[in-house]
């Protein structure tokens, strides 16, 4: 709990983080907008098209994320922090609960903040949130950005340096995994096993990429695949930080 | 008390410390010596757990850093005033520091008033000066309120009156009983402010002792003289026990003051021209010991 707390102060006491948080929040309700206001024959409004920029505050979270590490070793904090606990892997921990935290409460304002600016654009289709596909479609935003943040904090850690850790989650996220795809023979095999397909077989955004590339599990493993993967990094991310020179 | 046994620190094929032994003891100020590139700031690093030692240990009062149960109660240290988020408040960066310690959060108001940055608490640390970055840095040492303290070249790059609060202080702290340990490249620093003088060059030892050891060792004095009967004086002096170098007319005499050499010259009726003492710098004394220890030397 200590460090939950002091890991609170760290993070809420700059700026960049308030900045990431607000734009997180605000360019998928902006992008829903966007969407609603152009939907109509061509582009259909439904409950789950409410969460297509959803990737904005995907990439705003995984950003704050990876600062909040990688700032640490930037400006040599990392030191005052090893000090201050010299076990290291606990501050990691804290750190990842907390960004989970914070992350799910963005994916959830993102959300629900999309679905009230849809609402309001477009008053007379009915978006109201129904079945367990629908809930999961919404709601499982928060639970993206929290495995998402959680990700992009190991990935901090294991290069701590903002602009390789950035470069290297974006290019993953926005190019890497479909440039996948496009191998031959193997690529879509080996594409549908990704994290972030897998985020997106959760979300039940996957379906309209390609139909060749299916995912030969259901929504949870989805979610659960993404998961794993995080776990793992976040375990490797513990034992470099306790191994490394601070 | 900080003990450091026979602690070594390999980069790839360089070696920054190499099987370094010594101890610094409650109640003192003890300077940490060495030219640039020693290996200070790296022995210092390794007694706060941040880096692992390649060989042997540090252990402050018996327990290595990294199983103490709360270190900034135990241990303060400023390694590098500038290791602050530059968009942190200077009280945020020492209300963080508490909590993960479980310290009374009244302590940093405490400390923000004892280092005089009471005034500018909520500004944003990145634009404090280098001297309020320091008071900032020493705050956050004291926050604990340590027995152990560890200061690397605390002083540089102070005015005059950051210097003399900074002596003040290290010398103020050993006298309540805490350990003290301050390293510094300069030797007229450590002079100043330490009791008991740890010198290190190439990252091995080079002597622990007290300051006036060090300072009586290292400037022990030598008499240049120079006499047309070089030849005879040269054998009462070595016969009287001196260390006599010759270089032609003149002799370099160590182990004799000017006056005892004077005295011996007329009672053996020797004719001087010349009765010179040599007095070494303290810097000078310095330099030779470290003298081949330097790891980026000019020469």
């Amino acid at each position: 709990m200590r460090l939950l707390n002091a890991e609170r102060i760290k993070l809420l006491s700059t700026r960049s983080t308030w900045w990431c948080a607000l734009l997180a929040v605000a360019l998928p309700v902006l992008f829903a907008l966007f969407y609603a206001s152009q939907a109509g024959d061509f582009l259909t409004l439904n409950v789950g098209t409410t969460q297509s920029g959803y990737q904005f505050g995907l990439v705003l979270v995984m950003v704050l994320a990876t600062v909040s590490i990688t700032s640490e070793h930037r400006f040599g904090t990392i030191r005052g922090t090893y000090q201050a606990v010299p076990s290291r892997v606990p501050v990691l921990l804290a750190k990842a609960v907390l960004l989970a935290v914070l992350a799910g409460l963005i994916g959830e304002l993102a959300a629900f903040g999309s679905l009230a600016m849809a609402h309001l654009v477009q008053p007379e289709v009915d978006l109201a949130v129904n079945t367990a596909t629908e809930w999961r479609e919404v709601a499982g935003v928060g639970l993206v950005y929290a495995v998402a943040a959680v990700l992009a904090l190991a990935v901090g850690e294991l290069l701590r340096q903002t602009a390789g850790a950035v470069a290297l989650l974006l290019g993953y996220v926005l190019l890497a995994e479909s440039a996948v795809r496009e191998i031959p023979g193997v690529g879509e095999q080996v594409a549908r096993w990704l994290p972030f397909f897998a985020s997106r077989v959760f979300l039940g955004s996957a379906e309209g990429e390609d139909a060749t590339v299916s995912a030969p599990y259901g929504p949870w493993a989805g979610l659960g695949l993404f998961a794993g993967t995080t776990l793992v990094l976040l375990a490797l991310a513990a034992v470099v930080a306790r191994r490394r020179d601070a | 008390m900080i003990e450091v046994v026979g602690l070594g620190k390999r980069y790839g094929r360089t070696t920054a410390v190499r099987d370094l032994s010594f101890t610094v003891r409650p109640g003192r100020v003890t300077g940490f010596l060495g030219p640039n590139g020693a290996g200070k700031s790296t022995t210092m690093r390794m007694i706060l757990g941040l880096d692992r030692p390649s060989s042997g240990h540090a252990l402050i009062d018996g327990t290595p850093y990294r199983e103490l149960r709360h270190p900034l109660r135990k241990v303060g240290a400023l390694l590098d005033a500038r290791w602050v988020h530059p968009n942190r408040s200077a009280r945020d960066h020492l209300r963080w520091l508490a909590r993960t310690n479980r310290l009374p959060p009244g302590r940093v108001d405490e400390v923000l008033d004892q280092v005089g940055l009471t005034a500018v608490a909520r500004k944003r640390a990145g634009g404090f000066s280098l001297g309020m970055a320091q008071r900032l840095g020493i705050a956050s040492a004291l926050l604990g309120d340590p027995e152990v303290l560890l200061f690397d070249e605390p002083v540089n790059g102070l005015d005059p009156e950051g210097i003399a609060w900074i002596r003040g202080l290290m010398r103020g702290l050993a006298r309540q009983g805490r350990t003290v340990f301050v390293s510094s490249h300069l030797l007229s620093e450590m002079s100043q402010t330490a009791d008991e003088l740890i010198v290190i060059g190439q990252g091995k030892l080079i002597s622990q002792s007290t300051v006036s050891e060090f300072v009586a060792a290292a400037t022990e004095h030598t008499v240049r003289v120079r006499s047309p009967q070089v030849e005879r004086l040269q054998k009462a002096l070595v016969h009287k026990g001196a260390t006599v170098e010759q270089d032609g007319a003149t002799l370099v005499v160590g182990g004799l003051s000017s006056a005892e050499i004077g005295e011996l010259a007329a009672a053996h009726g020797v004719v001087l021209h010349e009765l010179n003492p040599q007095r070494g710098s303290l810097e000078e004394a310095y330099m030779r010991l470290t003298a081949g220890a330097v790891e980026f030397g000019t020469s």
